[in-house]
């Protein structure tokens, strides 16, 4: 029993509610938001610690025993998400802090971005399946907040289709629960998982465990990725950046977190389709980041491509591959949060989001330009850097799992997003200046930069230092792999 | 009973998708609170009707209904609550803003 | 157009003590019985809701200067605090204890800090429901 596991939750959650007490005074509201974000980056650093040096910790809320109360659980694969999403969040909001505006602070801006970290919080930390249903709902509804803010045409069209999108999955999740509490009877994942051991996941509970991969597909953008590019488009940069960082990954930790502690008895048909839904990704993400010519678009596309490549990392499911996924997706949400921060200035700057308007960027805004490209460089897999690692790992495991063929897509992939990328980079900061007059004052970047400088060292640290990154990746890895200790750690205390 | 309560389930889903498939804005909501409220008769009928008396302390039975699944469909209802609340504002704003409640009309290009 | 609603405005006046009393009834019937924060703030807002039909939602702002965005906070506020104050006696996160007390006119009383959890939930309810109805109402 240790509070601590409750504390990276609740520290945003107060810090949200203390700032609607100020929304008439943004510049409270930031002081606020800024030293909770810290704080928070502070407790799960030593949540992750503490998690490194003693294993599992647990808490049971109000004192009721799991499977009867709820429980949150953090394992080392919850405690690195957590740190990961405090780390990015803090970043988002110290650019929304140049970028937002006072209209939208006043309209409860941070609000919503604290609440929506306490829902991605809650739903890595939960350890009880209805409980990951209202951390979702926190999460969706406060996105809801954000994606609308502001209030322009498109916004609220966009809008429209997310919440309906997200509101039907939502009810089809209550509805698999329904189907899995009637099966099993229990809502403790650990729980869970012992009783579909007991008797080994027949066939009615692997097709409830595929009503809950249609779930979660939609919302991690798995295959059911209709919804995302339109709706990820229509808010300021700051938002789809937390939103491309956060969101999607909350559904890739739900399916990796399913598949890995509940339904694993019958891999060789759910996690077939899986691969199959994640090769589909691959390929439609790598057709419309080719296809497509401006910013955001191109950037949205390549979120696709890589939920796509992490499910590779689950659908073969061997010791590297999982470490590998797990790496990757930490590596996902640092740089594209990072991408979206530099892809928001760029559009800040050239005042377009069409690559075809931009044009010699790095001239005036070269430090926009590097970081830019060490970026694209992360996201494409280069050596020194972080996204290396986690493509190692995922395609050495592919290939010794022998899943050769969906390890080439993923392989192919990577050409794809050099060249989505590269198209970015060439178009946008290359060539003349077609933005803005030649005697045009420079657009003050000051206080946007920082930010994504330090994704961007936490990026290169985590590629350059993954020797000392690997041990806490292995223990992560070590829970997906034996479930039993998962289980273990909740219900025996 | 269970038939029956079926029966109810698939009538209340068959008719929220047929409302949300249609084009006005208000009946796409109202087929969405018609879908969860399918979905929470579906989560008491799944997890067992009426199995025995209250679930109380003082009334001292061996034998009782589970109370969980009343307590999921609470919170359930709380939230579906939140959000159908916000989705009427949103359509309501829309429809100010854009002159329409007809999904038909607010389709075209993203980047107008 | 005018509207006549004499009947609809003299019932009011009454019928929403009656609706208020009954909801802090259900507030405190909540520990044991069916009842609690959700209810008795939803039924809360109801009577608003009628004084706001009954007459209009600006005399209502001059009656209750309240802003409810902030009664939603503190709602929250008191909720989580309730939570945390668990923290200080080493307890789970959100641990609830109970005891009786004596206490005058009332006699033997059980007091509970879920009751202090219900009191945030009752202002969040309240709170939101009248933000929601307000801002969707004063909208002309």
């Amino acid at each position: 029993m240790s509070n601590l596991v409750v504390l990276p939750m609740l520290i945003p959650l107060l810090t949200g509610i203390i700032i609607i007490f100020f929304y008439r005074t943004p510049s409270i509201q930031r002081i606020i938001a800024g030293a909770g974000a810290l704080l928070n980056i502070a407790v799960s650093a030593y949540l992750v610690q503490r998690v490194y040096n003693e294993g599992i910790l647990t808490l049971n809320f109000g004192g009721w025993m799991p499977p009867f109360g709820i429980s949150f659980v953090a394992d080392m694969f919850s405690a690195l998400l957590v740190l990961t999403t405090s780390l990015v969040s803090t970043a988002c909001l110290f650019y929304a802090f140049k970028s937002i505006g006072e209209e939208k602070e006043r309209h409860h801006f941070y609000v919503f971005f604290q609440f929506v970290v306490v829902g991605v919080v809650g739903s890595f930390l939960t350890g009880d399946i209805f409980n990951l249903f209202v951390c979702f709902e926190v999460m969706l509804i406060a996105s809801y907040g954000m994606i609308v803010l502001g209030g322009t045409k498109l916004q609220l069209r966009e809008s429209l289709k997310y919440i309906l999108v997200n509101v039907v999955s939502s009810a089809l999740f209550v509805g698999a629960v329904a189907y899995l509490y009637a099966i099993v009877g229990t809502l403790n994942f650990a729980h869970i998982s012992q009783r579909v051991a007991e008797v080994g996941q027949p066939g009615i509970l692997t097709v409830s465990s595929l009503v809950f991969l249609v779930i979660f597909s939609v919302k991690a953008g798995l295959f059911l990725f209709f919804w995302l590019p339109g709706s990820y488009k229509a808010p300021p940069a700051v938002v789809t950046a937390l939103f491309g960082a956060l969101l999607t990954k909350v559904g890739i930790y739900a399916i990796i977190r399913i598949y890995t502690i509940i339904f694993y008895h019958d891999q060789a048909f759910t996690h077939t389709i899986i691969g199959w839904m994640a090769a589909a990704t691959i390929v439609l993400g790598a057709l419309g980041a080719v296809a497509y010519r401006d910013v955001p678009r191109i950037l949205i596309y390549n979120i696709v491509i890589a939920v796509g490549f992490i499910m590779i990392g689950l659908v073969v499911a061997n010791q590297q591959a999982l470490e590998g996924a797990i790496f990757y997706l930490i590596h996902d949400m640092i740089v594209k949060a990072l991408l979206f921060l530099l892809g928001g200035m760029m559009i800040t700057v050239a005042g377009t989001p069409r690559l075809a308007e931009m044009g010699g960027i790095i001239k005036r805004y070269p430090a926009l330009g590097w970081m830019f490209f060490i970026a694209a460089m992360a996201l494409v897999g280069v050596p020194p850097l972080s996204g290396f690692v986690g493509k190692l790992l995922i395609v050495q495991g592919g290939f010794s799992g022998g899943w050769y063929w969906l390890t080439a897509i993923g392989l192919a992939s990577s050409l794809l997003i050099l060249y989505s990328m590269m198209k970015i980079f060439m178009n946008g900061f290359w060539g003349e200046e077609k933005y803005a007059a030649e005697d045009a004052e420079p657009v003050s970047l000051k206080g946007m930069l920082a930010p994504a400088a330090c994704l961007l060292t936490i990026s290169i640290l985590m590629g350059v230092g993954a020797e000392w990154v690997y041990p806490y990746i292995s223990q992560a890895g070590e829970v997906l792999l034996n479930p039993q200790l998962y289980i273990d750690a909740v219900l025996k205390e | 009973m269970e038939i029956l309560m079926s029966i109810a389930v698939g009538v209340l889903f068959a008719v929220g998708t047929y409302l949300i498939l249609t084009r006005s804005l208000i009946r796409i909501i109202l087929g969405t609170t018609l879908l969860t409220h399918g979905v929470h008769l579906l989560l008491l009928t799944m997890a067992g009707l009426k199995t025995g008396g209250v679930p109380l302390l003082g009334e001292q039975l061996t034998n009782y209904t589970d109370p969980l699944p009343q307590a999921l469909i609470l919170t359930s209802i709380v939230i579906s609550f939140g959000v159908t609340s916000f989705f009427f504002v949103l359509a309501y704003r829309a429809y100010q803003e854009l002159g329409t409640d007809d999904m038909e009309q607010l389709r075209g290009r993203d980047d107008e | 157009m005018k509207i006549n609603d004499v009947i609809l405005q003299t019932a009011a006046k009454i019928v929403v003590f009656i609706i208020l009393t009954f909801s802090i009834y259900l507030f405190f019937a909540g520990h044991n019985n069916p009842g609690g924060g959700f209810i008795g703030g939803l039924m809360t807002a109801g009577g608003l809701v009628l004084l706001c039909l009954a007459y209009d939602t600006k005399t209502i702002r001059k009656v209750l200067p309240v802003d409810f965005r902030i009664v939603t906070a503190i709602g929250l506020l008191v909720a989580t605090l309730t939570g945390l104050g668990s923290f200080l006696f080493g307890a789970p996160f959100l641990s609830h204890t109970f005891d009786y007390f004596t206490l005058p006119l009332l006699g033997k009383t059980e007091l509970a800090t879920a009751t202090l959890f219900e009191i945030g939930v009752y202002l969040t309810v309240v709170g939101v429901s009248m933000t929601i109805i307000l801002s969707i109402g004063e909208d002309r």
